[in-house]
């Protein structure tokens, strides 16, 4: 892989940049702010309350003289008081605004991945969409970003947070007094190593208790998608004795990831208590000594407590940051993929017009053509029916039209326009294809039809799917047109939803039909009503058929019979029947069928 | 796109719910009790800090003596050493109840779904079933465990820390805790309003899922209609939605934090203000004043938290509403008490009292609707004899499938009966019916795991010779072999590394091991190759040697071999008896046929 991941993240920030900068100041200024409660409480009880002499910064003094000086002061501790409150809305404040501009920047930075990855996969060229693996894709494009978000949203901050904190921190402890500083830090360095180090370990079992996860709901998803297997075979008390084996597992793995975490939480819990006894024990020697006042002792135990959260969440971060460094890896990966040239710069010519193919030679893998050296032209307005056994190549044909593959040599143009001159948007908006295995979207059956055309009229959809012959059977549902497909709705049959896909097409009015082995799971009659319908209305409209029903086939002006990526023959009905071939040998099987019959029934 | 979908909730407590899970968590009571015993401990040491401060302010600081200190630092790490103990058991108690509580209803759940009839699983998807088996009763063990922690550590910081500082000063406590009750009512406001939040970007998350998912999945068709601006559209209104519900969570959450600190520090201005005047009249030490400050600082803590765990026990009711639902849910299809106790049930066959089956199959006067009004069978009736082969025949929605399923009894007939042997099958158990039945899918089920293992599900204790001796009758040892793994090769999820056709022969193997008297053959209609398609045919035809069989018939060469044809239109078998007596009636099965021969011929010239 190019470049670094770390610079991908830089990339994906980008216009978010300064939202997080804001995020950043903020916190650093709520770091500094927060710093300053337990010197007020400290000061008040040691100097205004109690009669040390000021022990700080002139200026801090000036504020204090403007107030009204120690002794008004001491009269009236509610200023001392306020000041912590307002002392505190500042800091809430500056909390709110790190927490929404970090949100804001995370956020929208996640948007844009979302709609990248999102947009770059649906543009993806043809083969790569054939070759996708959903479940990895989804994953990446869920679980990943959701990770790079997190860690945007919060490690990010978090890391500063904690390194603004320290530093801030120390600064003042320093300044305060400097033997109680260093016995404050004194055990700082322990606990990060050890949160750090345990972690790691933490997140092994993590990963493991994940899987197990996996696989518990794997047994389950196979169960209840298989439960007709279970049944027949009796197997209710295996699959419970499998489904307990699984949750067995998974629910022993947590509970070995819940201990580590038990002994990561009470193991930190404690060398920060140990940190802070040291703190109090030290403060209150020292304190009792006379070389330390109460005030800053108490003003200590409050700092120590702040710094020793941070220090903890810091070692956790720290591992955690592999993971993100993972995920910006799969993701970097899917937008690295090159996108379809869609040749938005290319001609837009009228495309109903006659088309010709010359020498066409095609292949998906080098060295294995699918299509060799074809020829022939159509007229516009012509139907032209594709003939031919499994694998030789008539799917590849017409898949070439929309420009889903690119042919390797040869030319195919339309009216004497070059098909790769062509943009191919204007392309495949003229040129309507209804795949075999049409993919139904799960919104209504309405929507699912006018899905390639916006603003479009509710007769306009009826009047496609009447010819797809379809109508009737929407109608017939509780909902109609308003009917839901998918998981949540009906489940239509496979002739169903190639003629709901059929209707679809229709609607974009193209000047170029192409039916790719869509009436296959339509019963005849209804396929020749479905050709009839469309006979009427598609004067002028350049149909290709792909159909292994030979009657289909004789009805067109031009049939092609493709042999091992070659046309065997072309012509009309008329012409093929006249010479020997494949189409004569099939069209007499349909001849000779109703004697065959009778012999057998004889 | 159901399994993505987050579920909506309903809003009063329902006690009788609980009770119903009372059973479920009685074997923790012990547990339960330990761990409020731990959090009590955490608490009182919690409480205890800020008085060990007092003290040593008021002991050491104050006189400036320190005979005593080490005294004083050994009980302060005695206490710091106990709080470490005690962390690590609340949390490996809490976790391990949690885990285990989460166990027993799963295991609960997976028993009952065993038991539920296919009605059940026509109404309810895969994805809800496995989003109330997950992540639902994960929420409700979390919820039962952790709020357990919660609440017994809160109620002790608040209780403690209320009888400390009334200890130390009754008036310097109401004042400082005046600011409690509003950041109650402020927290509880917050947290639920902060909840509903996450719930919307959670259902926008799932949404979100649902939109990759279908934007991956019909990409393909998305290309050809040209329509990836007009997706991108719509999905960048999701997203839009998204950033606008998270941020809106975020600033929620991002208001309500400073507002708590902020009334906490208006509690500890109260003691500074009060307390300080106390300490310049005399009348309060600093020891005091010191614990009151600390007190204040940690009271929005417990407040903070109880407040959340009532807002997350709505999430946890629903939570509960559905898994219990789905527990509660009574089959349709039930053994009587009678039966079960000849016959043993699902998880405790008794095999000693099963009688020998024989594969006589009688429908008499049999109607039956999925759903009322609309039957699918009407007075039906049928004999066939043990180890007559029946194909079925008619179109898509005819009744074919049905009667398959009342066969198999997955559905129980509204009128007459159905006679196995002689004996209605309602007298004796499922088990026994359902484990002397094959039933061969069209769309064929393998599970995770090696081939001998999803060949083997036919017959758990079949060995291996008798393994392979079912996949050569039925054609599949040559392309196992093939494979590296041989027998021991993973078939991936579902079976997906095998093609359909191979699927289909290890089905078929899986059903011959077996070995039942009655076989049910949903014939696939999807076209393979014709290397596999003769390998499948002579496959059933050994399947279907010395069986009683019900064939969903899809191939001639299928149907015409069956002794006798049964031809199904609307519920009602229209025509029935062998190939070529319906070939001379010239009815309805001689056009099916007909048309059908035709296709065929014409696709196997094509292919030849």
């Amino acid at each position: 892989m190019k470049g670094n991941r770390w610079g991908y993240l830089w990339k994906i920030t980008k216009g978010n940049r300064i939202l997080y900068g804001g995020a950043i100041v903020s916190m650093i200024l709520s770091a500094v702010v927060s710093l300053l409660p337990p010197l007020v409480i400290g000061i008040t009880i040691d100097s205004i309350i109690g009669n040390k002499p000021f022990n700080i910064h002139p200026r801090a003094l000036d504020i204090i003289e403007m107030l009204g000086g120690k002794s008004l002061l001491a009269q009236n501790l509610w200023v001392c008081g306020l000041v912590l409150i307002i002392l505190n809305i500042v800091n809430g404040y500056f909390q709110y605004t790190r927490g929404k501009w970090s949100a804001q920047a995370s956020e929208n930075i996640a948007r844009n991945v979302r709609n990248e990855l999102y947009d770059h996969l649906q543009n993806l060229p043809y083969e790569d969409l054939v070759k996708a693996e959903t479940g990895d894709l989804i994953q990446r494009c869920t679980s990943d970003v959701e990770t790079v978000r997190r860690f945007l949203a919060m490690q990010l901050v978090e890391i500063g947070r904690s390194l603004a904190m320290l530093v801030v921190s120390l600064i003042a402890m320093f300044s305060l007094s400097v033997k109680m500083a260093w016995v404050s830090i004194s055990v700082v360095p322990l606990i990060f190593l050890f949160s750090f180090i345990f972690y790691g370990r933490i997140r092994k079992a993590f990963k493991g208790a994940d899987e197990a996860e996996g696989r518990m709901s794997t047994v389950l998803q196979e169960n209840l998608t298989g439960i007709r297997v279970v049944r027949a075979f009796g197997r209710q008390a295996y699959e419970a004795g499998k489904f307990d084996d699984s949750n067995a597992e998974y629910t022993q793995l947590w509970k070995h990831l819940n201990r580590l975490l038990a002994l990561f939480w009470s193991s930190t819990d404690l060398l920060s208590m140990v940190q802070q006894s040291a703190v109090l024990i030290f403060g209150v020697y020292w304190a009792a000594m006379g070389e330390l006042s109460l005030g800053i002792l108490l003003t200590f135990l409050s700092y120590i407590d702040m710094l020793l959260w941070p220090v903890r969440q810091l070692g956790r971060i720290l591992t955690d940051m592999g993971k993100t460094h993972v995920s910006l890896g799969r993701i970097r990966e899917i937008i690295e993929k090159p996108l379809e040239d869609m040749n938005e710069e290319g001609l837009k010519p009228p495309m109903d017009r006659d088309i010709e193919f010359k020498n066409v030679y095609f292949e998906y893998d080098e060295g294995r053509p699918v299509l060799k050296d074809v020829s022939f032209k159509v007229k516009r307005g012509q139907t032209v029916a594709v003939l031919g056994a499994t694998g030789t190549g008539k799917s590849s044909l017409v898949h070439l039209l929309q420009r889903l593959y690119d042919y390797q040599r040869g030319s195919i143009t339309i009216g004497g326009v070059e098909l790769k001159d062509i943009n191919k948007r204007w392309l495949r908006e003229r040129v309507g294809i209804v795949l075999q295995e049409p993919f139904l979207f799960s919104r209504s059956i309405k929507d699912n039809i006018a899905l390639a055309k916006k603003d479009i009229g509710d007769d306009q959809i009826y009047k496609a799917s009447r010819i797809a012959a379809v109508h009737d059977v929407i109608s017939e549902f509780e909902d109609g047109y308003d009917t839901m497909v998918g998981e949540r709705g009906v489940t239509l049959s496979g002739g169903q939803k190639q003629r709901v896909a059929i209707a679809r097409t229709l609607i974009l009015d193209s000047s170029i039909l192409i039916f790719d082995d869509s009436l296959s799971a339509v019963d005849t009659e209804t396929d020749n009503a479905i050709r009839e319908a469309l006979e009427q209305r598609s004067k002028g409209i350049t149909t290709f058929i792909i159909s292994h029903r030979i009657t289909t086939i004789s009805q067109a002006d031009i049939i092609l019979v493709m042999e091992d990526g070659k046309i065997a023959q072309w012509g009309t009905h008329r012409q093929l029947l006249s010479k020997e071939g494949l189409y004569r040998r099939i069209w007499s099987i349909q001849n000779s069928l109703e004697g065959e019959l009778e012999k057998n029934l004889a | 796109m159901d399994a993505f979908k987050e579920q909506e909730y309903n809003k009063s407590i329902d006690f009788g719910l609980w009770k119903g899970l009372l059973k479920y968590i009685k074997p923790y009571k012990k547990k339960l009790i330990t761990l409020a015993l731990a959090m009590i401990g955490v608490g009182a040491v919690d409480v205890a800090f800020p008085l060990m401060t007092k003290y040593a302010i008021d002991n050491f600081i104050e006189t400036g003596r320190i005979n005593g200190l080490w005294g004083f630092a050994g009980v302060f790490l005695g206490l710091v050493v106990f709080q470490a103990v005690n962390v690590y058991f609340f949390i490996d108690i809490a976790g391990a109840v949690e885990l285990d509580l989460g166990y027993d209803i799963r295991k609960a759940g997976f028993k009952k779904l065993q038991e539920l009839s296919f009605s059940y699983y026509d109404k309810t998807s895969v994805g809800w079933l496995m989003a109330r088996m997950t992540s639902d009763i994960e929420r409700l063990g979390a919820t039962i465990a952790w709020s357990m922690v919660d609440l017994a550590w809160g109620l002790t910081m608040m209780i403690g820390g209320l009888i400390a500082m009334f200890y130390m000063n009754w008036k310097l406590t109401l004042i400082t805790l005046s600011v409690v009750p509003f950041l109650a009512v402020i927290s509880l406001y917050f947290q639920k309003r902060i909840l509903a939040a996450y719930r919307v970007v959670r259902k926008t998350n799932s949404k979100i899922t649902g939109a990759f998912n279908e934007g991956i999945m019909g990409a393909k068709t998305t290309k050809t209609l040209v329509r990836e601006d007009e997706n991108l559209k719509e999905f960048s209104v999701l997203t839009g939605k998204m950033y606008h519900s998270a941020v809106r969570a975020v600033v929620f959450s991002s208001i309500y934090l400073p507002i708590v600190t902020t009334m906490a520090s208006i509690g500890t201005a109260l003691a500074l203000w009060s307390g300080g005047r106390g300490v310049v009249l005399g009348v309060v030490g600093f020891g005091t004043l010191s614990a009151f400050i600390s007190y204040t600082a940690q009271f929005f803590h417990p407040v903070r938290d109880l407040a959340r765990i009532f807002a997350e026990f709505q999430n946890a009711q629903a939570s509960a509403e559905r898994v219990m639902a789905m527990l509660n849910t009574q089959p349709d299809i039930k053994d009587s008490p009678l039966v079960i106790e000849k016959y043993g049930t699902e998880f405790a066959p008794k095999h000693s009292n099963w009688e020998e089956i024989e594969g006589d199959v009688s429908f008499q006067n049999v109607s039956f609707s999925y759903k009322d009004g609309e039957e699918v069978l009407e007075n039906f009736s049928l004999k066939v004899g043990r180890g007559e082969t029946i194909a079925l025949v008619g179109e898509t929605g005819s009744g074919k499938s049905t009667i398959v399923n009342l066969i198999c009894r997955f559905y129980e007939p509204q009128e007459g009966r159905i006679l196995i042997d002689g004996v209605d099958y309602r007298e004796r158990s499922q088990l026994w019916l359902q484990s002397n039945i094959g039933y061969v899918l069209q769309d064929p089920h393998l599970f995770s795991g090696t081939i001998s293992e999803n060949i083997r599900y036919g017959r758990l204790e079949a060995s291996d010779e008798e393994v392979i001796e079912a996949a050569k009758l039925v054609n599949a040892h040559e392309f196992i072999m093939k494979m590296d793994g041989g027998y021991n090769s993973d078939v991936g999820e579902g079976g997906n590394r095998l093609s359909t056709g191979e699927k289909q022969l290890i089905s078929f193997a899986r059903a011959i091991l077996a070995n039942p008297r009655i076989l049910v053959l949903d014939e696939a209609t999807s076209s393979i190759d014709t290397e596999t398609e003769q390998m499948i045919q002579s496959a059933i035809n050994r399947l279907l040697e010395g069986r009683t069989s019900f064939i969903i018939a899809h191939r001639l060469s299928t149907i015409r071999s069956a002794d006798r044809i049964l031809v199904i239109k609307d519920g009602r078998m229209i025509e029935q008896g062998s190939h070529n007596m319906l070939m001379r009636q010239k009815g309805y099965y001689y056009r099916l046929y007909t048309n059908q021969f035709k296709e065929e011929r014409e696709l196997s010239a094509l292919n030849a």
